[in-house]
Formats: C-alpha cells, sequence, structure tokens
C-alpha cells in the first residue's frame, strides 16, 4: 500500500445497523481512526479505493470461532484464525475456550490476548470456560477471567449438565457487570453417541441420532434458571424450530437472553447427509427443512440475535474417519458472510441491513467490544469490511485456514470480500491477505 | 446397475430381477462335483472385515472362489482409528494392489460410502453398522421367491430390534421396492418412530400379525439392548415378541420363517422352532453363495462385454 496510514474508500454502499445509516458515502481512514465519513471530504494526500458497486460496512465480529491454540496447532493457530477471519470480513473474534489446556483461567486468557495482539490481524475476545476444564463440576474463577477481560463464558460443546452448577454460575456472573453465560443447549443424556439429527433420515442411515428434544430440554431448563437467578444467558448455535418459539417467548417476558445461529444451520439440512460427507457433520445437528425455514425467519425477525461461524477446524486425518469416528465441526470465517448473502439476503429472506447487524452490531453489543460493530463516525476505530455483494465464487481449497473442513467445499457462493481495514490498516486488500 | 452395491437403494426393481434371475443360474454350480466357473478368472477380489463375521465372510469368499477370482481375505477388528491406520490408507492400499472388487464389512454406518472415494474398483457392502446389508436382503428375496413363488404381495414382518438391525432395513427397502407388504413389529422402543415413511407398517403386537403371513422373518435381539434400557429384560422380551411353539401354531399354512443368523435360540425364536420344516435358515445361508456369485459377476462388468466363456 503506497500509505498505508492514510486512505479513502470512495462511492460505497455504506451500512450502518448501528444508526441506521444506509446511503452512498466515502469513508476516510487516517491514523486507524476514520477521519471522515460523506461526500466531499478532504482527501488530499490520501490514497483513493474506487468502491462504487460495493458495500462497506463495520467490520464484522465473529461470536463464535474456535482457534484451536494453544494446544492443536496442526489444526489452527491464532495467527491463522485471525487471517482466516479477516479474509472473511472479520475484524474481531471470540476465541473459544476448548483450547489444552482449556481456558478457564487468566494465565490461558493471557496468554491468548498475546498471541493475538502479536498477530494484529483482527480482534480476539478469549471466551472464558464456565466450569474447571470443561468438566461441569467446579465453577472456574470467573472474576479473574473478568479482570483479564473477558466477557463471554461458555463449556462450548458441553452443555453444562448440573443445573445447581449452571444456576450458581448465572447468578455469580451477575456480580459482574454486562457479563454472559453461553451455553451449548442439549441435553447430554439424549444425545449419548448422536451423529446426526434423529429423524426419518438418521434412521435410514442408521446413525445414532441427536433429537431436537434434546435441545429443547436443555434451552427451557436453561430458561428457567436464567429467570430465577436474573444472569445474562446467551443461547449458542440454536439448530430447532421448537428453540425459536422458547426464545421467542422468553425475550417477550423479559430475560436477559440472546441466541446465535451458524450459517450452516441456515444453509444445509440432515437430507445433504445422506453421502456421510463427514464436512456436514456438526452439533448441534443440521435439521429438517422446516427447521432451517425457521431459523431464517427467526434472523429477519430478531428472535435471533446474531449470525456466528462456530468456525471449528479440524485435521484433514480426522474428517476422512468414518463418520460417527469423526470429530464434529465445519470451518466457517471465510465462508460466512457469503452464505448468508447467498441463502438469506439474496432470496429477500433478510435485509441487508439486519444482515451486517447480526453478523456484526449484534454480536458486538454482545461481546462489550466497543471497538466493534460502529457506528461508524469521525474518531471511531477504522474496523471495517469492504464487499463486493454480487460476485459469485466456488468455495475450494486453499484457505487461509490450516484446516479445510468446510460444509460449503465444492459450493458455488455469492459475495466476496474485498477489503478489510483492522484498526486503519488494510489487513486484507484486493480479496488478498496482505501479510 | 451401478459401479457399486452400497444399499437396496442403488438397485431398481429390474436390477433387484436381474440379480435373482442370475443367481439362479448359478445356483447349480453349487451342485456340480466341481464347483466352479471361469467368468471371473484373473479378477482379484477383497474382503475387508473391520468386524468378526466368519459366516459372511465365508459365503463372498466361496462366492469369489466359484467364479474363479482370487481371494484376499483382510481381517482386522475394531475401528481403522483405534488400529492406526486409517480406512483412507487401507483403500489407497487396496488400490496400488489392483483390487477389481472390495467386499467391506465395517462397524461404522457408511464406511463403505467413504471407501468408494478412493478406490476405482467395485464397492459391495457386507454390513455397515446399523445401516444396511443388501446382500443379506437379496438372498432373503431370493429365498423368499423361490419358497413362495414371487415377491409382489407377499406379507412379510421383520421382527425385533429394527432400530439396530442393518438387515431389517435392506430387507424393508428390498421388499417395499418389489410390491411386497411389510410389518415391522417390536417394542416402540425397537423400531424408529418413523419407519412408516419407508412404506411399511409397523405393529408392537405379534400375535395380531402372525395369522396374515406369508413370511415371519426373526431379527438377532442382543442382550446388551436390556443394559441399554430398550426392553426390561431378555426373558420379558422372549415372552412378548419371541417366536414361541404357542406362537407357530396361529401361523398360516405354508408361512415361512426365516432368521439371518446367528440365532439366539430361546430368545427371539424357541429352539424346535428353528428346527422345524418351515424354517429354512440354512438354505437362506446355501443361497447365499450364489447371489454373491451373482452381484459379483453383475458388478464386474462381467455380465455384459468381456464374457470369458461359460
Amino acid at each position: 500500500m503506497a500509505d498505508a496510514t492514510r486512505f479513502v474508500f470512495r462511492g460505497a454502499r455504506v451500512i450502518d445497523p448501528s444508526v441506521g445509516r444506509d446511503d452512498i458515502s466515502d469513508v476516510l481512514v487516517e491514523d486507524g481512526r476514520i477521519a471522515g465519513l460523506g461526500s466531499a471530504l478532504d482527501e488530499g494526500g490520501a490514497e483513493i479505493f474506487d468502491c462504487s458497486g460495493l458495500v462497506l460496512t463495520p467490520g464484522l465480529v465473529d461470536l463464535h470461532t474456535h482457534l484451536r491454540e494453544p494446544g492443536r496447532e496442526d489444526k489452527e493457530t491464532i495467527e491463522t484464525g485471525s487471517r482466516a477471519a479477516a479474509l472473511g470480513g472479520f475484524t474481531a473474534v471470540a476465541a473459544m475456550a476448548n483450547t489444552d489446556p482449556v481456558a478457564d483461567n487468566a494465565a490461558v486468557v493471557r496468554e491468548v490476548q498475546a498471541l493475538a495482539d502479536r498477530a494484529g490481524l483482527c480482534e480476539v475476545f478469549p471466551v472464558g470456560a464456565i466450569t474447571r476444564g470443561l468438566a461441569g463440576e467446579e465453577l472456574a474463577e470467573l472474576g479473574e477471567m473478568v479482570e483479564a477481560g473477558v466477557r463471554l463464558f461458555s463449556d462450548d460443546g458441553n452443555c453444562v449438565p448440573n443445573a445447581r452448577v449452571l444456576r450458581n454460575a448465572l447468578r455469580y456472573a451477575t456480580a459482574f457487570e454486562e457479563v454472559v453465560i453461553a451455553e451449548h443447549c442439549e441435553e447430554p443424556s439424549l444425545v449419548e453417541g448422536g451423529q446426526m439429527h434423529e429423524g426419518y433420515h438418521s434412521y435410514s442411515l442408521g446413525l445414532v441420532g441427536r433429537p431436537r428434544e434434546a435441545e429443547e430440554v436443555a434451552l427451557a431448563r436453561d430458561l428457567a434458571i436464567a429467570r430465577m437467578t436474573g444472569g445474562r444467558l446467551h443461547v449458542c448455535h440454536v439448530s430447532s424450530a421448537g428453540s425459536i418459539d422458547l426464545i421467542r417467548r422468553a425475550k417477550q417476558e423479559g430475560l436477559r437472553v440472546s441466541a446465535e445461529v451458524t450459517p450452516h444451520h441456515l444453509v444445509f439440512t440432515d437430507e445433504d447427509l445422506v453421502t456421510y460427507d463427514t464436512n456436514l457433520k456438526v452439533h448441534p445437528p443440521l435439521r429438517t427443512p422446516e427447521d432451517r425455514d425457521a431459523l431464517r425467519v427467526a434472523v429477519a425477525d430478531r428472535t435471533i440475535d446474531v449470525i456466528a461461524t462456530d468456525h471449528a477446524p479440524h485435521a484433514v486425518e480426522e474428517k476422512e474417519a468414518e463418520f460417527d469416528q469423526s470429530p464434529p465441526g465445519t470451518i466457517g470465517l471465510e465462508t460466512g458472510l457469503a452464505a448468508v448473502l447467498t441463502h438469506l439476503v439474496e432470496p429477500g429472506i433478510v435485509s441487508l441491513p439486519r444482515a451486517i447487524e447480526a453478523l456484526s452490531s449484534a454480536p458486538a453489543r454482545i461481546l462489550g467490544a466497543t471497538e466493534q460493530g460502529g457506528p461508524l463516525e469521525p474518531g471511531a476505530a477504522a474496523n471495517l469490511v469492504v464487499f463486493d455483494p454480487n460476485v459469485s465464487w466456488t468455495v475450494e481449497p486453499p484457505f487461509a485456514s490450516k484446516s479445510r473442513n468446510s460444509a460449503f467445499l465444492g459450493r458455488t457462493l455469492t459475495g466476496k470480500v474485498v477489503h478489510t481495514c483492522f484498526r486503519g490498516e488494510l489487513v486484507v486488500a484486493d480479496a488478498k491477505a496482505q501479510r | 446397475m451401478n459401479a457399486h452395491l452400497l444399499s437396496m437403494h442403488d438397485l431398481s426393481p429390474d436390477d433387484v430381477s436381474r440379480v435373482l434371475d442370475t443367481a439362479e443360474s448359478f445356483r447349480e454350480v453349487g451342485t456340480r462335483v466341481i464347483k466352479k466357473v471361469p467368468a471371473l478368472r484373473g479378477r482379484t477380489v477383497v474382503n475387508l472385515f473391520y468386524e468378526n463375521s466368519t459366516r459372511t465372510r465365508i459365503s463372498f469368499e466361496l462366492a469369489a472362489k466359484r467364479l474363479s477370482a482370487d481371494v484376499i481375505n483382510f481381517t482386522t477388528s475394531g475401528s481403522s482409528v483405534s488400529k492406526g491406520e486409517s480406512l483412507k490408507d487401507t483403500a489407497l492400499t487396496l488400490q496400488a494392489m489392483g483390487a477389481d472388487a472390495v467386499v467391506i464389512r465395517h462397524s461404522s454406518s457408511g464406511a463403505p460410502y467413504q471407501l468408494t472415494k478412493w478406490l476405482k474398483g467395485s464397492v459391495l457392502n457386507a454390513g455397515d453398522g446399523t445401516h444396511e446389508h443388501p446382500t443379506q436382503a437379496l438372498l432373503d428375496l431370493y429365498t423368499m421367491r423361490e419358497k413362495l413363488g414371487r415377491l409382489e404381495g407377499l406379507r412379510v414382518a421383520i421382527v425385533g430390534d429394527v432400530l439396530h438391525s442393518r438387515v431389517a432395513r435392506s430387507l424393508s427397502f428390498g421388499l417395499v421396492k418389489m410390491g411386497a407388504d411389510v410389518t415391522l413389529v417390536g417394542p416402540p422402543t425397537l423400531v424408529p418412530p418413523d419407519a412408516p415413511a419407508w412404506g411399511v407398517q409397523v405393529s408392537s403386537d405379534i400375535d395380531a400379525v402372525l395369522p396374515k403371513l406369508d413370511v415371519c422373518y426373526m431379527l438377532r435381539v442382543q442382550r446388551e439392548r436390556q443394559r441399554q434400557q430398550f426392553f426390561p429384560s431378555v426373558r420379558e422380551y422372549a415372552r412378548l415378541f419371541g417366536l414361541t411353539r404357542a406362537r407357530v401354531g396361529t401361523l398360516p399354512e405354508g408361512c415361512v420363517i426365516m432368521h439371518p443368523g446367528p440365532m439366539n435360540r430361546g430368545v427371539e425364536i424357541d429352539s424346535d422352532v428353528a428346527d422345524l420344516p418351515q424354517a429354512v435358515i440354512e438354505e437362506q445361508v446355501t443361497n447365499g453363495i450364489a447371489v454373491r456369485m451373482s452381484l459379483l459377476y453383475l458388478l464386474l462388468g462381467a455380465g455384459g462385454e468381456e464374457r470369458t466363456d461359460g
């Protein structure tokens, strides 16, 4: 870049859901911050990027990412995951706690933060474990992690099995302002050995099922405990239509609850598993077309607040194993935005501003990420993404992620990130990572 | 026909008839003094068995040998993951050795599908997890057609642990495909709730079903299912769903009793019932060789172009 510290994005459609902005504007970036927004800016000396036909929004924020470091650097590192995030338009990610060692104490949290700072490709918010070792038995030292900057706690992958432990976690967390307890809702005894959604296809394919009722039972319990404790509950990767009804009612009642859904649950269904494609094995499982359609509507009407990728890198040899031996998860950082644009925005189910809200402002609010998700205004940190909503591309390796277990492999998506600007630096320019 | 046989869904009704007709012509081979034809001379068939199943492996081995194919048995226990070498690496090894067909038995549902990604030869599913066992279904269809003269309109009950049975799946799909009238019978915990979508009926009252049958097909029930709380006790299972001597008396004249083996005598079937003349369990075994000869012959392309001789 000619001048990495001063440049202007000219003529983009600027969408900022945090203030309801949607117009054609120029955005001037200088010294890491937005220096001007509008037209006829003083651009003297700034490098100019023609953005006509492109969309500019606050950088995307992923509330659910597995960066695997420390512990499984063969699958992903904080650096490679951050680069994948940048290529996908994300300027911030929440890094899940199921690392080795588990992020259940401030030392691991600080290590993740230090590695993220060194990579410097996006902001990384370490998620703390709710319980020590993710074992579901003893509370982790939440307060110490809050002091280290953690806002979101989750035993992701494990539903806290003991209702009393969850009760105490939600209650204890009310001591700290705006701390959120995030739950993977699946009642363990109903999903033991489960490989896919339980229904016609699981019975026909001879795979042990994970019924939707497992999610709904756990969610109903968690909502009751949220009511009893006054704690803030975030529901990870909602997958069933019944869960949406529960969340909708809880919100109407005024409970402090938020929810997320993944792009793959918004696109695929259990029927797609008929060839035993392990890249489509995820927890909670892909469900029926009726569930998927209900999820889409719930994003549009804000029953579901956030779209989060649940980026879950796995080694090739692990995903090439037998279906029941293969670990669950798909990578998602590099395809999330395009999947949403292709399958929700393009068919008119969700408006583009609402999609950006679900991918940026809403998760930024839950994370308390003050530099993320807008508002775009002079003086704000320049965390931005510019994308082309019309270009089509086929998902195939190589990925910036160290892994390639993408549910979208071989599929065509519409919409591609052109520039990602993190704290005023173009970490992605012309769809290429700059370092 | 497809290059592989992974599921009964891979076969059209015409394909099924062709497999059974071809088996008919091969069955005569088994009655000769020299039980061998040169149809697959020079071709290599690998039996890749990740699960111990002596009877199925021997059946395939005999079938391939009677067609003069070279046969390699590759038997290993447990999953490839615990064994150390991946399914993929094993497949690539067999590919490099020039396997024309791989017969796979595996404890994981879907393993034969994954094998097709790495092998150029034909893959035959010899039972995968709780998914399918299509060659068993075909030999059962053959036996029913032989005994009763037709498949269309036959009234068949499949009794037992349908949920975990690959035999029940393949046989249900095959029978429905051929126009038979299928009822799945078992404790509701062991019959998939969505089974009616397969085109079958479901019942938990064996006594209501038995008097209206042409075929009563009993499934093996593993004692492990009691530990998993699918039913309270083996004793109660035998009492409610076992084919007892008294129940055999309610079967119509000419009704055939079948079982895929190995039997749990005294659990799903009384010992002396298994030995009745209308129980055709050994004939199923005999027919299995001819049906597997037919499948190997048809899948390896010998049925079409270059038939060496007869």
